[in-house]
């Protein structure tokens, strides 16, 4: 009476099967906790076959904001970390999560705006005059208020200008970059970002760069080995082994031959 | 617009091109929550209808906190998956954060409520028209279930799709728990959320075409399956 149930019954739970049999299947990978310029702009789609076709370790990317990304380290999520926050991750490594931290590649922040600068920060000789004007003229500055490395920096940045950030024009929005950048084209405000993501960014409307080139625009990726120590169940020899391939010769000219419309994004810099 | 047009077109064109990336994409979404709705279902349709039944002190609560759970945010209950099953958390040992399972899981936690809650109510209101029958018949409360749960069963079917359309569509919790990885925990809703992250908003509503779609298909299907199954049986 009920055979198409049956049926049906009995095909879902083959599928489960052959899902969770697959699923058992692959051991050799490693979790890697990183941000969403990095995975946002294809970094990640572009160098990490070449480190797998090398070791055969597949990196699992999960791309969030640095906070985050320290947090997921710190409970031993993830076995290693590629971030951008130098203070933060001195801190980490200082704090035992970490047995190592090396400098692998930087590119730097630009500030984008909509395209008839009210607060006419294209005239700016620094980044500290340009955050002064867009605060002075209370033009919308759209923050992502999330605690990521760019969070970081930026509020680093007001501090310098001797300004505190708030008020009807400062927009804290607790997203990452492409969303923040989504919202401010729709509301024609000023954001920072970093150069990766606006340039991989399909979506600018009226929104075009206004700013870069100071020095204090730098922006440091590191990378982080996690504690076996503190954590003895990560797969510690395979992250290593990623670790060193970043700052390795081949690692290196990987991120440095990964481009966006013929423009490199990242610059490979370890020592 | 612009986009809305590139967005059909986007769509059609994945679907054309029958891209391995997206096919992994769907199947996955398609995987984990029919499953979770498998799992939610096994548990919630005798739950909901012992509950239908059995007359105890604290009942009221219990339907009331069901009721309430339907409307719970996917994000909470992702983050309490993700709490549980953090390396740190107590059920770290399993290491099951940022897999399909984790996801699975979470999804069960909100589609549970909603078919138990749903089969409470059909039952009652079933057990309400048929209680002389039964009582006649001579059937303990226990036997009653499986009965009324298939005398029931054409309007179970749309409180399974209900709980179906939640899992499918949610994006919170899948995405903490599952971390999106790229050909691990990637789902549709993930997919959409990580192209409109990327201003690519013709892919992220071609995608959005896609999913909906298939859920679409699925409950054509569903809907076939009741209305053979209802001619039947006369």
């Amino acid at each position: 009476m009920n055979k198409t149930t049956t049926l049906i019954t009995a095909s879902v739970c083959t599928t489960a099967l052959a899902w969770s049999a697959s699923l058992l299947a692959d051991d050799d990978f490693i979790t890697l906790a990183s941000t969403t310029s990095t995975e946002n702009s294809g970094l990640f789609d572009a160098i990490i076959p070449t480190f797998t076709e090398a070791t055969g370790i597949d990196v699992r990317v999960v791309a969030v904001g640095t906070g985050q990304a320290f947090e997921i380290g710190r409970r031993g999520d993830a076995d290693s970390l590629l971030v951008h926050d130098t203070a933060g991750e001195a801190q980490f490594v200082a704090d035992g999560y970490a047995t190592e931290r090396l400098d692998v590649m930087y590119n730097d922040f630009v500030i984008v705006g909509p395209s008839d600068d009210p607060a006419g920060i294209s005239h700016s000789e620094t980044v500290i005059d340009a955050m002064q004007r867009i605060a002075k003229s209370e033009s919308p500055f759209a923050s992502r208020g999330d605690d990521s490395g760019t969070n970081r920096a930026e509020l680093r940045l007001w501090e310098d200008a001797g300004i505190t950030p708030q008020g009807e024009w400062y927009r804290e929005l607790g997203s990452g970059m492409g969303p923040t950048l989504n919202t401010a084209a729709g509301m024609d405000a000023y954001a920072m970002t970093d150069r990766a993501t606006w340039v991989a960014f399909d979506n600018p409307q009226n929104l075009t760069l206004l700013f870069e080139g100071d020095e204090a625009l730098f922006n440091q990726y590191g990378s982080l080995l996690l504690s076996a120590e503190r954590h003895p169940h990560l797969k510690h020899d395979l992250a290593a082994q990623w670790h060193q391939w970043l700052v390795s010769e081949q690692g290196q000219q990987a991120i440095a031959d990964f481009e966006v419309d013929g423009q490199p994004l990242f610059f490979p810099n370890a020592e | 617009m612009p986009t809305s047009e590139n967005a059909f077109s986007t769509a059609l064109a994945l679907i054309l091109s029958m891209d391995s990336a997206l096919i992994s994409i769907v199947t996955l979404s398609l995987q984990v929550s029919l499953m979770a709705v498998l799992i939610a279902s096994l548990l919630a349709l005798p739950l909901g209808a012992a509950l239908a039944l059995w007359h105890f002190p604290g009942r009221n609560a219990v339907i009331v906190a069901l009721n309430a759970l339907m409307g719970l945010p996917p994000v909470v209950a992702g983050l309490c998956v993700y709490l549980l099953l953090s390396r740190a958390g107590p059920l770290g040992e399993w290491g099951l954060l940022f897999t399909p399972s984790a996801m699975v899981i979470a999804q069960v936690i909100l589609v549970l409520p909603i078919i138990a809650a749903l089969t409470r109510q059909q039952v009652e209101a079933l057990h309400g028209e048929y209680a002389e029958q039964l009582n006649s018949l001579g059937l303990s409360r226990r036997r009653m279930i499986p009965t009324l749960l298939w005398d029931a069963r054409f309007g179970l079917l749309t409180v399974i799709l209900a709980g179906f359309g939640r899992a499918s569509a949610e994006v919170g919790a899948v995405m903490i728990v599952g971390g999106n990885i790229d050909g691990v925990t990637r789902v549709m809703t993930t997919s959409i959320v990580l192209e409109t992250s990327k201003g690519n908003l013709p892919m992220a509503l071609g995608l959005g075409i896609i999913l909906l779609a298939l859920v679409t298909m699925i409950n054509a299907i569903a809907h076939m399956i009741g209305e053979t199954a209802k001619r039947r049986l006369g």
